[in-house]
């Protein structure tokens, strides 16, 4: 067992988990954070993609250990005083989600994205997509959602 | 989800994590291989020592005519960083070649080289750019590190600190995806130093190697044309759903071709 302290979300949590327990596995089961998603479990799909200390990794390719004071943020923690977080109001506005499975590590990249200044035109938030996949296949209004929410940010 | 028990250790510098070292030990550079490897029970290591976060392992220095970058430091560090980019750009090229934005995230330099998979990114460049690879005991040129599939000269419990790249003339890598996993079907690094051309080619064949037709030929002529016609041969060459080994041998002119245009308007 290793004691694991961290912040999630904004708030600091310390838990005694098995040495292998993922990151993904400790935000859903131990703190019921499921909105971070497990799809293909082999660092592939990007469901499960979370922000550690502010870069946007796959929670399912990490162990909660390696994020030992750690400052993470989940989907959950994205919306601020019941408002939602522009990139998650730019999805709803464009319909940038089907079934909706892949929606909150698309959203966790997205914002990573746009933070990184490369959501300046639908070509390349494809490349920078490359590590989440959409089993609906609806990238066209996922690309959309990324291009308003960069305008709306200012960042494109 | 890792299907059984081990033992997890996160040293604080080195010296630590090589006395942690025992036989059925894995060092945990970035993870991106290694986690996914284990789900899948191709590697099941009783011990993980965690090397990720070790500050003397995260570096990058430019200056003189090298490039030296600590083993620990992530690739999208590596591929944005301005004195790469400035000194080397095919090498920061590289590494946004690898993977996705997320594994760039945590993935790392020396955990790429000593895993060595045959389709990786970086052992084009280590090759290419004739760098010299160092360890908690050795330096190792890079032409004595590639052994074969997923083998290198390392031995157990040797940890890779850092790699030294030799500032060239002109370089370029241009990689051929597999559509799907994007993973490389050819990837060919070509480097002109003042010591002559190198030509290291990846994701072809079990294990990264050099064409020393296309660098004798480079060396008189640097041009897309002295490549163009020189063939590898197709014996030993992957083939697999993917491509056979005659068509992974004729990419190998083609992006070999095309790291020399590269080159030539960098």
């Amino acid at each position: 067992m290793t004691a694991v302290s961290l912040t999630v979300n904004g708030k600091p949590v310390s838990a005694d988990v098995e040495d292998r327990t993922l990151l993904v596995y400790f935000l859903r089961e131990h703190l019921r954070l499921t909105g971070t998603h497990i799809g293909c479990d082999t660092s592939q799909c990007g469901a499960c993609v979370v922000h550690v200390n502010g870069r946007a990794v796959k929670s399912c390719t990490m162990f909660v250990a390696q994020a030992e004071g750690a400052n993470v943020t989940t989907i959950e923690g994205l919306a601020k005083d019941g408002k939602l977080h522009p990139v998650q109001e730019a999805f709803r506005e464009n319909h940038g989600l089907q079934c909706g499975f892949c929606t909150p590590g698309m959203i966790m990249s997205a914002v990573d994205i746009i933070a990184r200044g490369r959501a300046t035109d639908r070509q390349t938030i494809r490349e920078e997509l490359e590590g989440n996949i959409c089993r609906c296949t609806g990238y066209h209004n996922i690309v959309s959602s990324i291009e308003d929410a960069a305008k709306k940010m200012g960042a494109a | 989800m890792i299907p059984y028990q081990f033992t997890y250790h996160r040293p604080k510098s080195l010296a630590e994590a090589e006395k942690l070292f025992s036989s059925d030990a894995k060092f945990l550079a970035g993870g991106q291989t290694l986690i996914p490897t284990m789900k899948m029970r191709l590697a099941s290591p009783s011990t993980l020592i965690d090397i990720s976060g070790l500050p003397e392992l995260s570096f990058i220095r430019a200056g003189g005519d090298a490039v030296v970058i600590g083993a620990g430091t992530k690739h999208f560090d590596v591929a944005n960083s301005a004195d790469v980019k400035r000194a080397i750009p095919a090498l920061a090229h590289t590494a946004e070649e690898i993977g996705d934005p997320a594994v760039r995230y945590m993935g790392t330099l020396g955990g790429s080289l000593a895993n060595n998979d045959p389709a990786a990114d970086y052992p084009a460049a280590a090759l290419g750019l004739g760098a010299t690879i160092k360890t908690t005991n050795r330096s190792i040129a890079a032409d004595d590190f590639f052994t074969g599939m997923f083998s290198t000269a390392l031995n157990d419990g040797e940890i890779i600190t850092e790699v030294s790249f030799p500032v060239p003339e002109r370089a370029a890598y241009a990689k051929f995806p597999n559509p799907a996993s994007r993973y490389a079907m050819a990837g060919v690094f070509v480097a002109k130093t003042k010591h002559g051309v190198r030509v290291a080619v990846t994701g072809a064949a079990p294990c990264v190697f050099r064409v020393k037709e296309m660098e004798a030929a480079l060396a008189k002529n640097f041009t897309p044309d002295a490549v163009a016609k020189i063939s590898v041969p197709a014996d030993g060459m992957n083939s697999d759903i993917h491509g056979s080994a005659e068509y992974r041998a004729h990419l190998v002119s083609v992006m070999a071709r095309r790291a020399v245009e590269a080159a030539l308007k960098s």
